[in-house]
């Protein structure tokens, strides 16, 4: 089967700045795949190309068949988008927005209903009331009815979940799977690493460029050094530490944790904890970890070890 | 069509349900009307004036009397010397001297010609040449009155006490020759009648401009013209489903501002409605195309509102509305014809005040026409190229 959504070598710049830059990859037909990325990464701009808001400066895409430059008219009816800012009328009701953006594409809310009935049903409730009225959650699950009330074949959702609750966040995602059980081909970006696993395949953006492209499991599975997870009240010491010790690959702040890679092929955790006691650190708890796909991003981002890089 | 009528109805509601919006439209045009129409004259009443008379004859005093009687003078003190006077008008407890000189009436008697020196603060050069004019009047008056007794003139000499246009003084009609002014088309000379004409054209202009480039830039501003832009809507249907709403409201409000004006200030409308509304619907084409124009170049509704405020000053200065065009210096006066607010306030004039029918009118309204289409078309060409 061909393949839903493909871009070659798309290239986009603003002035010096490299917005994109020569970016290749092919979505499958119902495939939920994910675009993962800090702010700045170039997300966006992929997104507005592959939806016909943007024409690229260089490179070819196809959606659903379309070619966005040329084709932009069919492929409009063809896809829904979901900017990353809300961009409902804030001052019509969750009805009148929903029924506005049914009768534009010729159809009306009855005969998308079904398809937009799960995540509908939790505002209908509020269906008097102002979209700017709307909690952030129930603004989404509004954006998210309205681009897909015509019944797109492609569906794109820029950072749906940003500035949204991790309850709400869950839910989002719980959606989107069963979208993708519908036979809906989902695009969506997410500056969330964590949200990764919950799409089929994965690709890593940074600066403009794709940093791979696999499955979730595979790309934590390419971490290929030992990784050890280190707990210790005094962490900006004991990264100082490690990022200093010869065979160390890199050393990043997680959250509470600090993650140790090595360069060897085998390194024992208790040898590590000697490392940081010798420095003054005692108390640190050291043990053996896997990798997960923010591993993998910080690792291919800078390369081995950056001491002198933001941790 | 049927997207434009989807699009229309949205507009529409969206119009209706903004509590900003109301207000402007339909009170700010009502009080606009109102406190410009009483406040914007040209008339200067009870000039206040210090009387220094050296001369305490009967001619002296039948000018000083006339001058009050017309009720745009008030004596408001008789100081003993010129040097005296000079101290009031610097101290602003008067406007302006009247001087009568020694022997004014002695000369009049005999020599035919007598001299009294009016002295003006022309601080206000425009209420300073109006208060010389009425000084004129009276003065001219006067000199009829007393013809009969003795064959007279009296030529007032001027001092500006700060800047008095050159040149002003005046010769009185010579005997047996009576000018009679009569004011065709406004006899009365009712600032009213001449400015409410005017000030409609403001309300009108306001709306096609302000509100419309508003209306389109806000789509922008919150992120709305991102959702729309992937819809099937086309960029024709976007525009005039903004931009018609506009076009009837105007219209709407001209009907309520013309309503206004004969019911409140009684402006006569000799000449025909239906050409008046049909050549404000062209005018207001040219209007949303500037507004149109204004939000292709901006981003948000403040920077709309800046730019549209900046050419809105200009066009509303230069359009005749509050000073005459035929004062203006060349240049100006060859600026304002690319300026619509002149045509269509001529228009107005012309049609309510004169009766003009649209052969009287022709060349504002193929003036009109051609700035509705080459604007029209730059706005729409230019909202293409800034959307992808």
């Amino acid at each position: 089967m061909a393949a839903s959504v493909v871009a070659t070598e798309l290239h986009k710049a603003y002035g010096s700045t490299v917005a994109l830059g020569r970016v290749s990859f092919a979505v499958e037909p119902g495939e939920l795949f994910g675009f993962v990325g800090p702010d700045g990464a170039g997300k966006t701009t992929l997104f507005r190309i592959l939806v016909s808001l943007v024409v690229p400066d260089g490179g070819e895409a196809r959606v659903d068949g379309l070619d966005p430059v040329r084709q932009y008219r069919e492929l409009r009816r063809r896809l829904g988008y979901m900017p990353g800012r809300f961009s409902l009328y804030q001052d019509l009701s969750v009805e009148e927005n929903l029924r506005f953006f049914a009768t534009i594409f010729g159809t009306t809310i009855e005969a998308g209903y079904d398809l937009i009935r799960e995540i509908y049903a939790q505002i209908e409730p509020f269906r008097d009331r102002r979209a700017g009225a709307l909690s952030g959650g129930m603004k989404q699950k509004l954006a998210l009815s309205c681009a897909l009330v015509h019944r797109p074949k492609v569906l794109f959702l820029d950072e749906p979940t940003t500035g949204v609750d991790a309850v709400s966040r869950r839910e989002f995602w719980d959606m989107l799977s069963r979208l993708r059980a519908e036979g809906i081909t989902i695009v969506v970006s997410t500056p969330y690493m964590d949200e990764a696993t919950r799409c089929d395949r994965v690709a890593l953006i940074q600066e403009g460029s794709l940093l791979g492209v696999d499955t979730p499991a595979a790309i934590a599975a390419s971490f290929d050094r030992p990784l050890l997870v280190v707990r210790t009240p005094r962490r900006l010491d004991a990264l100082r530490v490690l990022r200093s010790y010869e065979h160390a690959r890199s050393a990043w702040s997680f959250g509470e944790d600090l993650h140790y890679a090595d360069t060897r092929d085998r390194v024992e955790p208790a040898e590590i904890a000697r490392l940081l006691a010798g420095a003054g650190i005692p108390d640190a708890v050291v043990r053996p970890a896997t990798a997960g796909i923010e591993d993998v991003f910080m690792d291919r981002m800078h390369g081995t070890a950056a001491p002198g890089a933001a941790a | 069509m049927r997207t434009i009528g989807i699009l229309l109805q949205k507009e529409f509601r969206q119009i209706f349900r903004n509590r900003g919006m109301l207000p402007i439209l339909f009170g700010m045009p009502f009080i606009q009307l109102m406190i410009l129409a009483f406040a914007v004259t040209y008339e200067v009443r009870d000039t206040r004036v210090s009387l220094v008379d050296d001369d305490r004859s009967y001619v002296a005093r039948l000018l000083v009397d006339r001058m009050e009687a017309s009720g745009y003078f008030v004596v408001a003190s008789r100081p003993a010397s010129l040097a005296l006077a000079a101290e009031d008008l610097h101290y602003a407890r008067s406007r302006m001297i009247l001087h009568v000189p020694r022997h004014f009436e002695r000369d009049l008697r005999t020599g035919g010609t007598g001299r009294i020196q009016i002295t003006l603060n022309a601080e206000d050069g425009a209420a300073a040449g109006v208060i010389q004019a009425y000084a004129m009047q009276v003065i001219a008056s006067v000199n009829r009155e007393i013809q009969a007794d003795f064959v007279p003139v009296a030529l007032p000499d001027f001092h500006g006490g700060l800047d008095v246009p050159a040149g002003s003084g005046t010769v009185a009609p010579a005997a047996g020759i009576r000018l009679v002014p009569r004011h065709w088309y406004n006899p009365a000379l009712d600032y009213q009648t001449f400015m409410v004409p005017g000030i409609l054209v403001l309300l009108v202009t306001m709306i096609g401009t302000f509100l419309s480039s508003m209306n389109v830039v806000r789509e922008k501003e919150i992120g709305t013209i991102e959702q729309l832009n992937v819809t099937p809507i086309r960029k024709h249907e976007f525009l005039v489903a903004k931009l018609l709403p506009f076009w009837l409201i105007a219209l709407v409000e001209l009907a309520f501002g013309l309503v206004l004006a004969k019911v409140v200030f009684s402006v006569p409308m000799l000449g025909s409605l239906v050409l008046l509304f049909a050549l404000a619907g062209v005018y207001l084409l040219v209007m949303l195309a500037l507004g149109l124009w204004i939000s292709t170049i901006t981003e948000t509704q403040q920077q709309a509102m800046f730019v549209a405020w900046f050419v809105m000053v200009i066009f509303i200065m230069m359009s005749g509305l509050f000073t005459p065009i035929d004062s203006m210096p060349d240049w100006a006066q060859a600026l304002t014809r690319l300026n619509p607010v002149a045509y269509f306030i001529e228009i107005m004039r012309r049609v309510l005040l004169k009766g003009a029918g649209l052969a009287d009118v022709r060349f504002h309204a193929l003036a009109l026409a051609a700035f509705a289409t080459v604007l029209l078309t730059l706005a729409v060409r230019q909202y293409h190229k800034t959307t992808a």
